[in-house]
């Protein structure tokens, strides 16, 4: 048994190649555990955000300023009263969000956060992962249909129109970036994860600067295509409170409208990584070659500890902020742990063993997070679409585009 | 300020004079002439002519609608600077054609009524009409007696058709050939007219009430 | 309560369809409850798939009986009822009544009182154009416009408490004049203000004015023609927009708008996108107008010689002003007693309100919230 487990532990692959079934569940659950925790944040992250870019505060009262504002919000979904119509079908009505909590989760199971770190590595990573992504319609048609109401039969129709046509360009803005990896010194493509990345590191480029403007083009197809497909403003017709139907999960209430959320943010991450490792270079330090050496190689391990160092000033500028009040004394003792927290984090991370571990998996978190931020940029800046709009944009709009980047791209590969 | 260019100054155009004692000045048929008719004492008053009464107004339109209708337009005044005509009901749908297409009134600002519950024909039933053309403002004003029922001017504007049906909701004044004459502002049901004068000021329809929001108490 | 179709009657429905899958004609009810609305306002849709076929608003839900109310008090007692109407430009009903009465009685404010009226009836255009800007920005997605406009207008409700101690509904005026000369530092904070906007103001047309997403949802939507206004009784921003250059303060002046110097703004098309610049260009000519008031305000009693029983001579009067959302017009009959006769109240939002059902004809749902909001219509105007 223990040979089982420790036998992993030399090898420089990832659990599902080697096969060794306890390491893969245990990286599943830190996934799990990881992604959970994103969510959170990122629900923390956009209200927070968002109510700075409208020149107010949001949460302050409920963590100092608001940490614990998602845990609250949890503890109240999960203590609401579980509300189905009489008409809906029970089973359907149960089963839909976690369809799409599952088709959103499964995504994750070949995400590599680092040459070995990924649950494994499907040599046909691409098409399994625009394959499930796809099972989301499902539960939102499902969802809609189970409500037996017909402003959620429209909403959810709308919701899985829209983001049935932004596939397409999602997948043709995805093949362009596959074939870029076929411009390697072997010739062959790839449509595993890890190896679109190693192909980046090989071919010394981002594919997001590859055939410039090109490979910009593809990435922001794929970019403005996943916005749409996570029903995220502008493009949010069907989940918008102001526009007559009022979505496909106006009838859930409680943890099952909260697993809809989660199934939300979790697609968004999903396909935020997704983005990231196609064209941004997934784990890759900025500049692994032009700025190479061991000079800069340890300045750029360095930041991870960096970071977290500067998140704690941060936290602790607040706590010094806070007023001086008795009734902001838990407040400030909490914030003051928080900031402790993080500089704890800061300093373990400047140990040499974890500093080098913690390389890839930091990059590819800090770029994925710089998109989750744009999404909540997004949100605060644009009106909304028309869904006619939404759908000309869809299918006139970056659907010839894409196909354009796509045929040009193999054009330049063939002939470079 | 340039309101009506083709009318007379009136005796109020003058620069006004700063007491505001109400001098009487009659109009016409309106009943409760106040009491307190005492002249001012005020010196400036007493060399001032007797302040704001209609004076008759002479223009083209109205030799013209008097030519064509002769009794039928009953007044032809202006008072405070603005234009009015008084008609029989008769001719007054005839007439707001005509002030439509012949005479550039292409704007209907208003439509209203007020109740005289004392005298024969209890409402006054009030145009309000601007042209454009002209920057010139119109009243247009004919008697109706309870009950009947008038010509309605959707077909010359379309903007009294809500104007109606309020007219219709508040004092009950029928508009024959309205395509939708039905409550407006009160709920559909109610009973009674609130702006006629016999309605009172707290006085619901409180069988409406009692039947639709569940109060006792009808109020 | 009663049966939709009814109330559909004169959109031509023929006979009821016997299932809701036979037809392709839906009828959706916009409810009295409803973010977009603006207010308690009802809105029956026909639709056609997402085409809208024909509308059908019902009003009423904020009927007060004002104009009742007017026959049973004096007529200083009814000044604050005013205010109560269009409840966002309160400033504004407030002078239009106190003029009407005004012109009844034959009196004419001092010119010192028409300045300040001036002002602060243009502060309260002002006001009514960025809370109609943040809401309809609101309704179409943006949501960061509404805060960024409601902060710039806590800087005009400022000044207005500082001046009558009411932020909403001000009852500045009185009839004769003001009653309250301008406070201490009151042309400082007004000039503090002129400075303290323009560059608000061009903050919300970055966000809006080019946004591909802001043409795309208000190019072509809510189109009206001229003479379809003219026909409706359409005024205010939505008549200047679809072309025809009219506006009170200079077809009838009133108040001190002769001294002025101010443009009208007008747009070509009549779509939502000209209303709301014709809008935005009335902010920045408002601006102009207080800037020109607040350095020339002349010394000089603020109000004129009136009687403390008004008893206006028997007769009648119709009095309008260019209210922020279109023609507000008073008609006010007296009798010779202290309470008036008759008090009409022309509400420019009721007579816009009707143009709806041709505003939207065939576009899309999405487009009704959009025209709603487009027409700037307060409830509590529409209702009384």
């Amino acid at each position: 048994m223990l040979e089982y487990i420790t036998s992993y532990l030399g090898m420089n692959t990832t659990p599902g190649q080697a096969g060794n079934v306890f390491w893969a569940v245990v990286y599943i659950l830190v996934v799990f555990g990881g992604v959970s925790v994103a969510v959170i944040a990122m629900n923390w992250l956009e209200r927070k955000a968002l109510a700075h870019f409208q020149i107010r505060l949001g949460p302050m009262r409920v963590g100092p300023h608001g940490l614990l504002q998602p845990i609250a919000d949890a503890v109240k979904l999960l203590t609401k009263e579980d509300i189905i119509p009489d008409e809906a079908d029970h089973f359907v009505f149960w089963i839909a969000p976690l369809i799409i909590l599952c088709a959103s989760f499964t995504v994750y199971i070949v995400i590599p956060f680092g040459p070995t770190h990924a649950i494994t590595d499907l040599n046909i990573g691409v098409l399994f992962m625009l394959g499930v992504s796809s099972l989301s319609v499902l539960g939102v048609v499902m969802a809609g249909w189970a409500s037996n109401s017909h402003y959620p039969l429209i909403g959810s129709l709308r919701s899985s129109a829209q983001m049935i046509s932004y596939e397409i360009a999602m997948g043709m803005a995805v093949v362009s970036a596959i074939l870029m990896t076929s411009l390697n010194k072997s010739g062959t493509g790839t449509l595993s994860m890890i190896g679109i990345v190693e192909a980046q590191q090989q071919q010394q480029v981002w594919f997001l600067f590859k055939f410039f403007p090109l490979g910009f083009v593809a990435f922001a197809i794929f970019a403005i295509a996943m916005v749409a497909e996570t029903n995220r403003a502008p493009f949010d017709l069907p989940e918008a409170e102001s526009e007559l139907t009022a979505g496909f999960h106006t009838e859930y209430s409680g943890l099952r409208w909260s697993l809809f959320m989660l199934g939300e943010y979790t697609a968004m991450i999903a396909v935020s990584s997704i983005a990231v490792t196609l064209w941004l270079g997934g784990w890759l330090r900025p500049f692994p070659n032009t700025l190479t050496g061991p000079t800069w190689d340890l300045v750029f391990s360095l930041l991870p500890g960096f970071t977290f160092l500067a998140l704690a000033l941060i936290a602790f500028v607040g706590v010094i902020r806070m007023p001086k009040h008795p009734y902001f004394k838990i407040q400030t003792a909490g914030l003051a742990g928080f900031a402790a927290v993080l500089g704890l984090v800061g300093i373990v991370l400047f140990i040499p063993p974890v500093r080098d571990r913690i390389q890839d998996i930091f990059w590819f978190v800090a770029k994925v997070a710089v998109f989750m931020y744009l999404y909540i940029w997004y949100r605060a800046t644009f009106p909304r679409y028309r869904f006619d709009q939404l759908m000309k944009v869809g299918w006139k709009v970056l659907l010839p585009i894409a196909i354009g980047v796509l045929i040009l791209t193999a054009i330049l590969g063939v002939v470079l | 300020m340039a309101e009506e260019p083709k009318s007379p100054t009136p005796p109020s155009g003058e620069p006004k004079p700063p007491a505001g004692q109400p001098i009487p000045g009659s109009v016409q048929s309106t009943p409760a002439q106040k009491p307190a008719e005492k002249a001012p004492e005020k010196a400036a008053a007493a060399t001032k002519p007797a302040g704001p009464t209609p004076v008759p107004w002479e223009s083209p339109l109205v030799a013209k609608l008097k030519a064509q209708y002769g009794s039928g337009v009953r007044e032809a005044n202006t008072y405070l600077g603005q234009n009015y005509l008084v008609l029989e009901p008769s001719i007054t749908n005839e007439v707001l054609q005509i002030l439509r297409d012949e005479e550039e009134f292409d704007y209907c600002v208003d439509v209203t009524a007020a109740h005289y519950p004392k005298r024969e024909k209890q409402f006054d039933l009030i145009w309000i009409l601007y042209s454009f053309a002209r920057n010139q403002r119109l009243r247009v004003k004919t008697m109706l007696a309870d009950g009947e029922s008038f010509p309605s001017s959707v077909a010359i504007w379309p903007t009294t058709n809500w104007l109606e049906r309020e007219v219709f909701d508040m004092f009950g004044i029928k508009f024959d050939g309205h395509p939708d004459l039905k409550r407006i502002l009160l709920p559909e049901g109610w009973k009674g007219y609130p702006l006629r004068k016999d309605y009172g000021i707290i006085q619901q329809d409180e069988e409406w009430v009692k039947t639709n929001l569940g109060i006792e108490s009808g109020q | 309560m009663t049966d939709p179709t009814t109330y559909l009657s004169h959109l031509e429905l023929g006979e009821p369809d016997k299932t809701f899958l036979d037809s392709n004609e839906l009828i959706i009810n916009m409810g009295p409850q409803h973010p977009a609305t603006h207010g308690v306002l009802r809105v029956i849709l026909k639709l056609d798939g997402e085409k809208v076929l024909g509308t059908e608003c019902v009003i009423g839900y904020l009927h007060r009986g004002v104009e009742k109310i007017a026959e049973n008090r004096t007529y200083t007692m009814f000044n604050p009822y005013v205010d109560r109407m269009d409840y966002v430009a309160a400033v504004s009903n407030g002078l239009g009544y106190c003029e009407a009465v005004e012109k009844l009685l034959n009196i004419q404010a001092p010119p010192r009182a028409n300045y300040i009226r001036v002002i602060l009836t243009e502060l309260n255009r002002m006001a009514s154009h960025q809370l109609w800007l943040g809401t309809h920005a609101l309704d179409i997605g943006a949501m960061t416009p509404l805060f960024y406009t409601f902060r710039d207008r806590e800087e005009i409700l400022k000044i207005f408490e500082k001046y009558c101690g009411a932020r909403l509904t001000t009852h500045a005026f009185r009839i004769g004049g003001c009653q309250y000369e301008t406070y201490e530092g009151f042309e400082r904070d007004v000039k503090k203000f002129l400075d303290f906007v323009p560059p608000r103001i061009d903050e919300y047309e970055e966000l809006l004015t080019t946004n591909r997403i802001w043409l795309e949802r208000t190019r072509n939507v809510g189109k009206i023609s001229a003479a379809d206004c003219k026909a409706l009784g359409v005024t205010g921003p939505v008549l200047r927009a679809s072309g025809v250059k009219w506006d009170i303060r200079k077809a009838q002046p009133y108040a001190a708008y002769p001294e002025f110097q101010f443009e009208i703004p007008t747009g070509a098309n009549g779509d939502t996108y000209d209303r709301y610049m014709v809008r935005m260009q009335e902010m920045r000519q408002s601006l102009r107008i207080i800037r020109q008031a607040v350095e020339g305000i002349p010394e000089g009693p603020i109000m004129a010689k009136v009687p403390k029983v008004m008893k206006p001579p028997v007769g009648e009067v119709y009095h309008s002003i260019e209210a922020p959302k279109g023609e507000l017009g008073y008609f006010v009959v007296s009798d010779g007693s202290t309470q008036p006769y008759r008090v009409r109240v022309r509400p420019p939002s009721f007579v816009n309100l009707q143009a709806l059902d041709v505003m939207v004809r065939g576009q899309l749902v999405a487009d009704v919230i959009a025209v709603i909001g487009t027409l700037d219509i307060v409830l509590g105007e529409v209702d009384r």
